[in-house]
């Protein structure tokens, strides 16, 4: 009897460890420029939707399921002890929600990678993706997408010690990006060699550690590295590339487009994107950009 | 499956990569699969335990932990195949290629060894007592007597290993060389309308080349069945 006691007291005390040490703190936010506060949420009390549209579903339903990445620091991340993820993404994505009614506790993220986002939207197993969508015809083809939001380019990311200036450098040497990204595309046509890795944080790795001696995608994802390993990576050249970060939704509901269209309108004019943009990407030296111009949506 | 098509010169590409690390690993890990089946049936204590412990610990741990040691803990130690840099026409052998090669042979090579090992154990035991018996040293009774009986026997588990082989090149395509798995992936991308024609290509490419494998292996077997 005693026998069992104590280990019944032994079992408690291991789970009580146990318990405390899962309770550690999440941790401060992994991006935030300094000085710059999280952009306010406005969200509509009972908006009002043409019944039998999907706004009027998803409004109805109070709840909503977004895609984003969970690897892109400043834009879509969310670290291991994270419990939602942060970003420049995310906030856009808070604003849409926002102005269905829904506030920023009631969406839930899903992570989608580059390869699975159309599949997703199909079907049907996440509402919007914002997840450094860049809007191309050929995806136009298969899903819905409006927009941009955010217009970058892709520049390159070595080592601080490097003589590298630019991509027209890298003729012919490896280049990492992440795998099935249009950041890998874009390596190929500028003629350097293709290195695919599973994300951008890998890609880091090898840079730091000689593997390959540069990396490229966007810009903006670029200096939130180069900030995290200061004196060890630098961010050099010009924008090679352009691209048009957009919303995706399903082709499902042509409608959403006009919706997304004036919630973005609204937050471009409220300064919410500008207030989310220093939050998210701003930082020392960097200038806020305009706002860049929303795409027409086709009937 | 247009865009396949369209871009035959990257698919080439892709599944040449794919053969490159097929052909290398592939002699890679015969070669050190039949050094370690040699060493585990071997009269030294010392070397059949060695060998039993490599087969051990590389068979137990999943592809993906070998190759993510030699590409990524690899560097960190200071363990880089940087000498590696040869170009062949529109393929690249550089480190990252050597590093992934690496872990493709010393994976395979524990079920090189494993495969040889049974077709040892199907030969006779008075053969290798014969051979003894006329005076031949122990790599004399290996390679004269057991080892030629002992790979007819073994050429069916051998063929599956390879198979194995060709297509555990897949997960290179995540690690850094752009070979069939990785282009298909960035075709999806560019160009997800066409997902299932893209998939159907790769996949009907990577069903050739397997039966191809097996068509060897099925002649090998044939000619080398004893009478």
């Amino acid at each position: 009897m005693r026998f069992t006691r104590t280990r019944t007291m032994a079992v408690t005390a291991g789970l009580a460890l146990a318990m405390s040490a899962c309770g550690g703190s999440a941790g401060e936010p992994a991006t935030g420029a300094e000085g710059a506060e999280a952009p306010e949420v406005e969200v509509v009390e009972n908006p009002e939707f043409e019944a039998g549209t999907k706004m009027a579903e998803i409004a109805e339903a109070g709840k909503i399921t977004i895609g984003v990445k969970f690897d892109q620091p400043g834009l879509g991340f969310k670290g291991a002890a994270d419990d939602v993820p942060t970003g420049f993404d995310v906030e856009i994505a808070k604003q849409i929600a926002g102005q269905l009614g829904i506030a920023p506790e009631d969406i839930t993220w899903e992570e989608t990678i580059s390869d699975n986002r159309e599949p997703y939207l199909q079907q049907g197993r996440v509402d919007l993706v914002l997840a450094t969508y860049s809007i191309t015809d050929e995806r136009r083809q298969v899903v819905g997408q409006t927009g941009p939001y955010l217009v970058t380019g892709q520049q390159v990311l070595v080592k601080a010690d490097s003589d590298i200036t630019g991509i027209a450098d890298l003729e012919g040497e490896e280049v990492c990006a992440a795998s099935g990204s249009t950041s890998l595309e874009n390596v190929e046509t500028e003629g350097a060699v293709p290195a695919p890795a599973d994300n951008y944080a890998a890609c880091v790795d090898d840079v730091l550690n000689d593997t390959v001696p540069a990396m490229s995608t966007d810009g903006a994802i670029l200096l939130g590295y180069a900030a995290e390993n200061e004196g060890e990576l630098k961010v050099v050249g010009d924008e090679f590339s352009e691209e048009r970060i957009g919303v995706g939704y399903s082709k499902d509901a042509p409608e959403m487009c006009e919706f997304i269209n004036e919630s973005l309108q609204s937050s471009f004019d409220n300064d919410t994107w500008a207030e989310a943009y220093q939050f998210t990407l701003g930082g020392e030296g960097i200038e806020t950009p305009e706002t860049p111009t929303l795409d027409d949506c086709q009937a | 499956m247009r865009l396949v098509y369209e871009n035959l010169d990257l698919l080439v590409r892709a599944f040449g990569y794919t053969l490159l690390f097929f052909v290398v690993a592939a002699v890679l890990s015969l070669l050190l699969g039949t050094l370690v089946a040699a060493m585990r049936v071997g009269p030294v204590a010392v070397l059949r335990r060695a060998g039993a412990a490599y087969v051990l610990l590389v068979r137990n741990t999943p592809l993906l932990v070998v190759l993510l040691f030699f590409r990524f803990a690899g560097p960190k130690i200071g363990l880089t195949f940087s000498f590696v840099d040869l170009d062949l026409g529109q393929w690249r052998i550089n480190n990252i290629f050597a590093s992934l090669v690496v872990g493709l042979s010393l994976y395979t090579a524990a079920f090189v060894c494993e495969a040889i090992r049974s077709g040892i154990n199907a030969v006779p035991v008075g053969q290798a007592e014969a051979a003894r018996a006329i005076g031949l040293p122990f790599g004399g009774v290996m390679t004269q007597v057991v080892l030629p009986q002992a790979v007819r026997a073994s050429v069916p588990p051998l063929a599956s290993v390879q198979i194995a082989l060709l297509k555990n090149t897949t997960e290179c395509g995540a690690l850094g060389v752009l070979e069939a798995f990785g282009r298909m992936r960035s075709f999806t991308n560019n160009d997800p309308g066409q997902r299932y024609g893209i998939f159907f290509v790769f996949a009907a490419v990577f069903v050739v080349l397997v039966l191809a494998l097996s068509f060897v292996a099925n002649r090998l077997e044939r000619r080398w069945k004893v009478a």
